[in-house]
């Protein structure tokens, strides 16, 4: 179980965070109090060029400056400040939050072709797989990541989440079974840009772990969710897929719809089930992915768990059940369940 | 013979209240255990070889065979198996041959794995009913995708796909050459491929021209000897496969006796009739990685690139880094053959102490290619010792592809694994040459008996992977999380990468 | 058409430079000549067309005409490892020396080297009813020279000043087919399984016509070699390793 939520505003006009805890807080049925947060895109704008990394020090004293020493090592930390939280009751703070902005030196990884993005991704692997009391958890620019474990309305409070001014949302609503409640299993899931909200179990994640780590990618949230955001790091990013073709290889059509397609079709999706067999997701999932420009919802390919779309002038919402929608926008129209496996994509107009 | 002779392996005991004197078991017995004597049946148990052959064929189950009659006094270090080879070498002063697979008890590392199943958190899918897919294509594939997207949705291939090969069920039966086994036993196996849409393989011992109509269901061999080898063989294949090493016997080549080369057999391997087979122990233009490489390329450039081009070694200690040289070699599928493997004839001392079992070798083939970025350059496919379906599920779990079932398919036919394929006599028509039995294997009967088997395995696997809530393969494959140690130690455990139960 | 063309292989891939002869076959073309070859590999692999010759004119890489059933290829140069490979049916002429294992596991066609060729020369040759390779070498042979041949004929003349060969090896395991070679080799480079017996006349006789062949082939005065005595080497007997098992 686990509730699910996205919104994306098309003309980036900030969406109410009030909203989004108050919708998410709706599921609580679908949640067992253990893990709650949120993702907001265009929180920044005066740091919208640098990466903001956001990080859970177990120990200020003894772990910060080591990651400060780690980041000088790499670029530049153009500002950086405790994130400000407020004590609730059901919350044990065990992490203090932390924001960088960050400048990556991009000389230092000549022969990338992103050089900055791959600083960055190789930065959140290293440290969140030594454990050395520091865990980045968000580290796109001009977004960010707020989750704990409790709540949705005591995660959204403890952070003031409504003081955020974003025009893209996710929010997920936990449910753990195969990892603890612990602040760094709370979902979404960032690298870079990219977030992740899921609702189910991904079973093939030992062939999708394997596969992501021979590129590079360490998992090390304990977590199936996280393969999710490597995947589509390395599809959309790193090979150049669209956010359609990539929640093709992860959904694919079945062969025996591949059989009857003409040709060419035939042809495309035969290469994409060859290519990224190892992509390809199994189990019962119900998945919202983000970047600063895009929305996608899809389930998988057998629809074993639910999503529901919505939409109300330039904003697309996705969500596990019809009732969150409506708390977020009473008035919403062309509600909808989206076919097995196929994405519903929502895009910034400008 | 100051040795005597040595106690009996099997007696023979006919059940004279039973016996009707048919006679059956005198015409189907090929090792001279029974003859007819006026009014009664005797019986010779020192030539029994426990093919079951006569108990399988008596009309009213008067036969019974009882394995080793006469106990020696036990001892764990000095076994029966022990001290008759000691015997047997010290009268012959020769090399011990041996048949089938690896005989000595060490343990079976797939009876020490368990695998999955879905319980509340995710929901097992009924394969009857719901769509599961187990089809596999073997080759190479892209490491990513070159698309052309088109704003009108449109999204044009750019990345051109190498020769894959499609299989219904990752069942395939291995390279069991004509003259290791009969044509018959041959043509049943072929049949039974091609209808379920599967691949055999040839062996090193040529395609024989009735084979021609099942060739878009084979896999043509090039082993040392080269035997039968020539483009048009080349070029009638579905896929070619360099044969290195085998597991049952790593570091030797083959030896197919002159007296096995009867007139059909020399004329498919392409040698005089009765003139020995030798396959040297390494391909002589291969000496190195990059030989094989040369080999590898050399029969693309023969084929125009059209061919999927494997390579079969033995599964060795050192299997992860070789497997990693030849996918870097141009080969499209490594085939893992684990110490368990079968064949007709193996030196003992090679069958039971050379060679590791497939389960380890795979296990690091896989994360070796994964470590180095380039799985995707070689599908994995695993023979030795796959005795049911839950071997292909676990095997497929550690990381391969597809596996490759050799003696199983024979046991399909009748085979009792006696073990004595070596001599040539096989009663049941399979390890012989002889037309006296060879023709009591019907190709017809036995395709429909082996097609089945595959087809009962493949519904297990569908039945295995949708009780782990897997409906399709690619999701079960390298998926080690899905399996767990039952009583492994922690050094193979992370060899296997598997958890332990419990864990 | 065309029935003659000319390919400039400079700098080209083994693969395009065989897809050009393919599709010249295809054609109708019977006679191409490959200039700048240098080190191109598979050259002529898999090819048939019993009336096609091919010139190659430099250094050709390996495998020159492996699996080749028909064609005949001229080289002028050294070939370098294992030229006839597994070939089937047509000529390799080289006005040059060869790498090791030239010949490896021909099973039809003839290969004739003028000048050297390196070690393991024809092994695991092998014939079949009409199908009897030959590999004829002009100057030496290295160590090895027809291990485990199994069909065959093999002819080593030594023209190059040195005796055909001096290494160890020869015939090892050889259990069909024949070797011979002009003048006698000191027994303590026979192969296991091998011996060597004075070539009879009758057997002179036999040769006679490829010697003669392969005299006009490359220019030579053909009378010195045919005066000559050779040595045969053969199996010392048809199942060499046939003792050495014994049943489980």
């Amino acid at each position: 179980m686990c509730g699910i939520i996205g919104v994306i505003d098309k003309r980036r006009q900030s969406v109410d965070g009030a909203k989004i805890k108050e919708a998410l807080s709706m599921m609580n049925e679908r949640g067992s109090g253990e893990g709650a947060g949120y993702v907001a895109y265009g929180i920044y704008p005066e740091y919208k060029d640098y990466f903001a990394l956001h990080v859970f020090f177990d120990n200020i004293r003894e772990n910060k400056a080591a990651l400060d020493t780690l980041l000088e090592k790499w670029g530049t930390i153009v500002h950086d400040e405790q994130i400000k939280t407020y004590e609730q009751p059901n919350i044990r703070k065990v992490h203090t939050p932390w924001r960088y902005f960050f400048r990556p030196d991009r000389s230092l990884m000549p022969k990338s072709t992103t050089p900055d993005e791959d600083i960055v991704t190789h930065l959140v692997m290293k440290i969140n797989a030594e454990k050395n009391g520091a865990l980045i958890f968000s580290s796109g620019k001009n977004l960010g990541v707020f989750k704990a474990a409790g709540w949705p309305e005591d995660v959204a409070d403890f952070y003031r989440i409504q003081d955020y001014q974003g025009y893209l949302w996710l929010a997920h609503n936990r449910y753990p079974t195969n990892t603890p409640g612990w602040w760094g299993g709370a979902h979404p899931f960032n690298l870079l840009n990219w977030s992740v909200v899921h609702n189910g179990e991904i079973t093939s994640y030992g062939t999708n772990r394997r596969y992501i780590e021979s590129y590079g990618y360490k998992c090390t949230m304990f977590t199936d969710t996280e393969v999710v955001a490597y995947l589509i790091d390395l599809l959309v990013r790193k090979h150049g897929l669209s956010e359609k073709m990539a929640v093709r290889a992860f959904a694919p059509p079945f062969w025996e719809d591949i059989d009857r397609m003409p040709p060419k079709e035939q042809e495309l999706n035969r290469a994409i089930r060859l290519a990224y067999g190892s992509a390809l997701m199994n189990g019962p999932f119900a998945i919202c992915v983000a970047n600063e420009n895009t929305l996608v919802g899809f389930t998988d390919r057998i629809k074993l768990r639910p999503l529901v779309t919505g939409e109300y002038g330039d904003r697309l919402y996705i969500s596990s059940e019809e009732a969150a929608i409506r708390r977020m926008e009473p008035d919403v129209d062309n509600i909808a369940m989206p076919k097995a496996g196929e994405p519903v994509i929502g895009r910034v107009i400008s | 013979m100051t040795i005597g002779s040595i106690p009996l392996r099997f007696k023979v005991d006919i059940d004279p209240d039973q016996c009707m004197l048919c006679g059956r078991c005198v015409d189907n017995c090929s090792y001279g255990v029974f003859r007819k004597d006026g009014d009664a049946i005797r019986v010779n148990s020192r030539n029994c070889v426990a093919c079951h052959r006569c108990s399988a064929f008596c009309p009213r189950d008067a036969i019974s065979i009882y394995e080793k009659p006469t106990d020696y006094r036990s001892h764990p270090v000095w076994t029966r198996e022990v001290r008759e080879n000691i015997f047997n070498q010290a009268k012959t002063g020769k090399i011990v041959l041996a048949g089938m697979g690896n005989a000595l008890p060490y343990p079976i590392i797939f009876d020490r794995l368990v695998l999955d199943a879905c319980q509340v958190t995710n929901p097992s899918i009924d394969p009857l009913r719901e769509p599961m897919e187990l089809r596999t294509y073997l080759g190479k594939k892209p490491s990513s995708l070159s698309l052309k997207e088109s704003a009108d949705g449109t999204v044009e291939l750019i990345t051109k796909l190498s020769p894959n090969l499609q299989i219904e069920t990752p069942i395939m039966v291995g390279h069991m050459s004509y003259g290791a086994i009969s044509l018959n036993a041959q043509t049943a196996i072929a049949k039974a491929v091609s209808r379920i849409g599967t691949f055999m393989g040839t062996g090193e011992g040529g395609l024989h021209e009735s084979l021609y109509p099942y060739q878009k269901n084979m896999i043509v061999q090039v082993a040392s000897g080269r035997f039968g080898v020539d483009i048009n063989y080349l070029e009638r294949g579905a896929a070619i496969e360099i044969k290195i090493g085998q597991g049952a016997k790593p570091g030797l080549g083959g030896h197919l006796p002159g007296e096995k080369i009867c007139a059909d057999v020399s004329y498919t391997r392409m040698i005089p009739e009765g003139s020995d087979a030798i396959s040297p122990a390494p391909h002589h233009d291969i000496y190195s990685i990059e030989d094989l490489k040369q080999l590898v390329r050399s029969l693309k450039e023969a084929t125009e690139w059209k061919k999927p081009v494997f390579v079969k070694i033995a599964a060795v200690h050192n299997s992860a880094a070789i497997a990693a040289g030849i996918a870097r070699s141009s080969a499209d599928a490594v085939v893992i053959d684990g110490f368990r493997g079968g064949t007709g004839a193996a030196p003992r001392v090679f069958r039971d102490h050379v060679g590791i079992p497939v389960e380890a070798a795979v296990a690091s083939v896989d994360a070796k290619l994964r470590q180095q970025g380039i799985r995707n350059k070689v599908s994995i496919i695993a023979s030795g010792g796959i005795r049911e379906s839950a071997d292909v599920a676990k095997i497929i779990c550690l990381g391969a592809d597809a596996v490759y079932i050799g003696t199983s398919a024979l046991v399909a036919m009748g085979c009792r694994v006696c073990g004595t394929c070596y001599r040539g006599q096989c009663a049941w028509g399979i390890a012989t040459q002889k037309p006296e039995l060879t023709k009591r294997l019907d190709p017809d009967v036995e395709s429909v008996h082996v097609e089945n088997l595959i087809h009962g395995w493949t519904l297990e696997l569908a039945e295995l992977m949708g009780a782990a809530g897997i409906n399709s393969i690619e999701s079960l494959r390298g998926n080690r999380d899905r399996l767990r140690g039952y009583m492994l130690d922690e050094g193979l455990l992370n060899v296997l990468d598997v958890k332990t139960v419990g864990a | 058409m065309a029935t003659q063309i000319r390919i400039d292989a400079k700098g080209l891939h083994y693969t395009s430079l065989n897809q050009k002869i393919r599709a010249a076959i295809a054609d109708g073309v019977k006679e191409i000549i490959i200039d700048n070859v240098l080190g191109q590999r598979f050259i002529g692999n898999g090819i048939r067309g019993d009336d096609v010759t091919i010139t190659v004119n430099g250094v050709p890489g390996g495998d020159l005409a492996m699996f080749m059933s028909g064609p005949t290829i001229v080289v002028h140069g050294n070939a370098d490892h294992a030229p006839g490979n597994t070939m089937d049916k047509g000529n390799v002429i080289i006005h040059g020396s060869a790498g090791d294992a030239v010949a490896h596991s021909m099973r039809g066609g003839k290969v004739y080297v003028r000048d050297n060729i390196g070690y393991r020369g024809g092994i695991h040759m092998k014939q079949y009813l009409e199908k009897r390779p030959i590999l004829v070498v002009g100057g030496a042979a290295r160590a090895f020279l027809g291990e485990y041949m199994a069909g065959g004929l093999l002819i080593v003349l030594g023209l190059t000043g040195i005796p055909p060969i001096e290494e160890r090896g020869v015939g090892s395991g050889i259990h069909g087919g024949e070797i011979y070679v002009r003048g006698i080799i000191d027994k303590n480079n026979l192969g296991v399984g091998a011996q060597q017996i004075p070539a009879t006349e009758e057997q002179k006789t036999m040769i006679k016509p490829i010697i003669e062949d392969f005299a006009q082939t490359f220019g030579l005065d053909s009378v010195p070699l045919l005066t000559s005595d050779y040595s045969r080497i053969s199996p010392a007997s048809a199942r060499p390793f046939a003792n050495k098992y014994t049943w489980e």
